[in-house]
């Protein structure tokens, strides 16, 4: 079966968050918006997901505080985040690059994501391009930390990490990210050489699987419909939903 | 029953935002699309007619639009805010401009930060404690926080932070009856916003005649007049952004405006365009 690369990341990322019981994903992020999505659909009814920024898809009557309450609560026990840096620890950055406060390229800021990579059971981290610029052996400013203190109050942390390489898993007691998978069409030398942090390498690495025929008709179907109300222009793009559909969509 | 004493709080545009003075800390909602929208977009080009000066903007939680349009328009000395989204258009440009060359200061915060300091501010303690965010450089950075030893727990550290007190805040809602009730719905972060500000100032879609404190039906998504300064009728107020489910955003616009703010001199010229040359309607 042919598919789009982001539809194979749309189903990867899925995988890492089956079994969840209540995804929240972040307002800049369509990938992981449409995984989110997906594992909600493939789980008939098992795992309900809150997508911020839209109407539709949050169950918030008290405003989007409920958001952070909510996870410190316990009852989010999955969320996405990306990384303008990340680092072999886990930590993400999301503020710039360069000396903080002196950056010379500023992104969007801190977010949520210091309080829930805390709080959240399971984080998965997502990051399309594969680079050194991005996998860095330390981040120029830690938004988030992927590790505490062992006296920290910690319930949550990062689990898996999701790029257009391969799949890894973060061992929070050995802090450190393992290889679980290499994307069809790539190699382990490739990710090695495309990594500025360390990682565990087992001997063997398998290749990462392909979406199945469910997977990919919910994606072109629903999936990509429900995409289209929060990023109209991601849908359009990449999952082919005309723009004068998403707003219809949206009344 | 809440009609008499009210009969002024419904204003013009240049009486409602009269009440925003030079230095004061003004408090706006994010503007993103679908639940977070309430950007009282026309009194926001009001204020910059108006050469507003130093103020200290504090995004509940984040800054879009509506902060970058004041920043670019030299309103702004100081910007806080949990994060900076601008839907899909990235970082909003006179922002990320202006904080990059130190024009402002920024205090950049978390978004449940920004919500918890709010609360404190509403339950009228100093501080408040929350979870999370330790390890962050967040909290280096920012001086004014603290992390202390839980006196409740044993070697368990967690985050203080301080109330957040706005002078004024400001927003738009979709309809307010008469005597000033305002009806916001499920965005109730703005009415705890209210609560914990000296002034809030409020533009609205629809004024009804209906006294919204009647039925709990309208009342419990209602801000009270209690809270309320001023309201002005400005339909369409929260133009070119999207408001709730009353008309999308103006993407062509909002396409036009980030390429302009992309320069200083194309900012100047969408505001010579957009904001100097327009005079909003009026109630």
């Amino acid at each position: 079966m042919d598919f789009h690369s982001h539809e194979f990341l749309i189903a990867s990322l899925a995988r890492k968050l089956t079994g969840s019981r209540h995804i929240a994903v972040g307002s800049a992020s369509p990938v992981p918006c449409a995984a989110s999505l997906l594992t909600g659909a493939l789980s008939r009814g098992r795992t309900r997901v809150t997508v911020l920024g839209s109407k539709k898809q949050v169950f918030f009557t008290e405003g989007s505080r409920e958001l952070f309450d909510s996870s410190a609560q316990g009852r989010i026990d999955a969320f996405l985040m990306g990384g303008g840096q990340i680092d072999g620890q886990a930590n993400v950055n999301l503020m710039g690059v360069g000396p903080y406060p002196k950056l010379s390229v500023r992104w969007g800021g801190n977010y949520g994501t210091p309080y829930l990579y805390s709080l959240v059971k399971r984080v998965v981290l997502f990051r399309e391009e594969h680079t050194r610029r991005v996998f860095v052996p330390k981040v120029d400013y830690i938004t988030a930390a992927g590790v505490n203190e062992p006296n920290v109050y910690r319930p949550g942390g990062p689990s898996a990490l999701v790029t257009s390489l391969g799949v890894f898993n973060f061992n929070r007691r050995l802090r450190r990210f393992e290889l679980e998978s290499v994307h069809p069409g790539h190699t382990v030398e490739e990710i090695l050489d495309n990594t500025g942090f360390e990682f565990h390498l087992p001997d063997q690495v398998p290749v990462t699987e392909n979406p199945d025929s469910e997977a990919m008709a919910l994606i072109r179907g629903r999936i990509a419909e429900e995409v289209a109300e929060i990023y109209p222009q991601f849908a359009e793009r990449y999952l082919g939903v005309a723009a004068v559909k998403s707003n219809a969509s949206r009344v | 029953m809440t009609m008499a004493n009210n009969s002024n709080i419904i204003v013009s545009l240049d009486e409602l935002i009269s009440h925003i003075h030079d230095g004061c800390k003004l408090a706006i909602p994010h503007d993103f699309n679908g639940m977070y929208s309430g950007a009282a977009m026309s009194a926001t080009r009001a204020v910059i007619r108006r050469s507003v000066r130093n103020l200290h903007i504090v995004g509940i939680p984040a800054g879009g639009l509506q902060a970058d349009m004041l920043i670019g328009a030299g309103c702004v000395s100081t910007m806080e805010a949990g994060s900076y989204i601008f839907g899909e258009f990235g970082v909003p440009p006179c922002f990320a401009r202006a904080a990059m060359a130190g024009k402002i200061k920024v205090l950049d915060s978390s978004c449940p930060a920004i919500h918890a300091a709010l609360q404190a501010g509403e339950k009228g303690i100093p501080f408040i404690p929350l979870r999370g965010i330790l390890g962050s450089d967040v909290v280096d950075h920012r001086k004014d926080w603290k992390v202390v030893n839980n006196p409740f727990g044993e070697q368990d550290p967690i985050l203080l932070v301080p109330a957040t007190n706005p002078d004024v805040t400001l927003i738009h809602a979709p309809f307010a009856d008469r005597s000033g009730n305002v009806w916001i719905g499920r965005r109730r972060e703005l009415a705890v916003a209210a609560h914990a500000s000296a002034v809030t100032l409020v533009t609205v879609e629809k004024l009804v005649d209906d006294d919204l404190m009647e039925n709990d039906l309208t009342a419990t998504g209602v801000l009270s007049n209690v809270y309320v300064t001023a309201v002005s009728h400005q339909p369409r107020g929260a133009w070119p952004l999207s408001f709730a489910d009353e008309y999308p955003e103006d993407t062509a616009h909002l396409r036009q405006y980030v390429e302009a703010a992309q320069t200083d001199e194309g900012f100047q010229t969408y505001l010579d365009r957009y904001v100097y040359r327009q005079t909003e309607a009026v109630a």
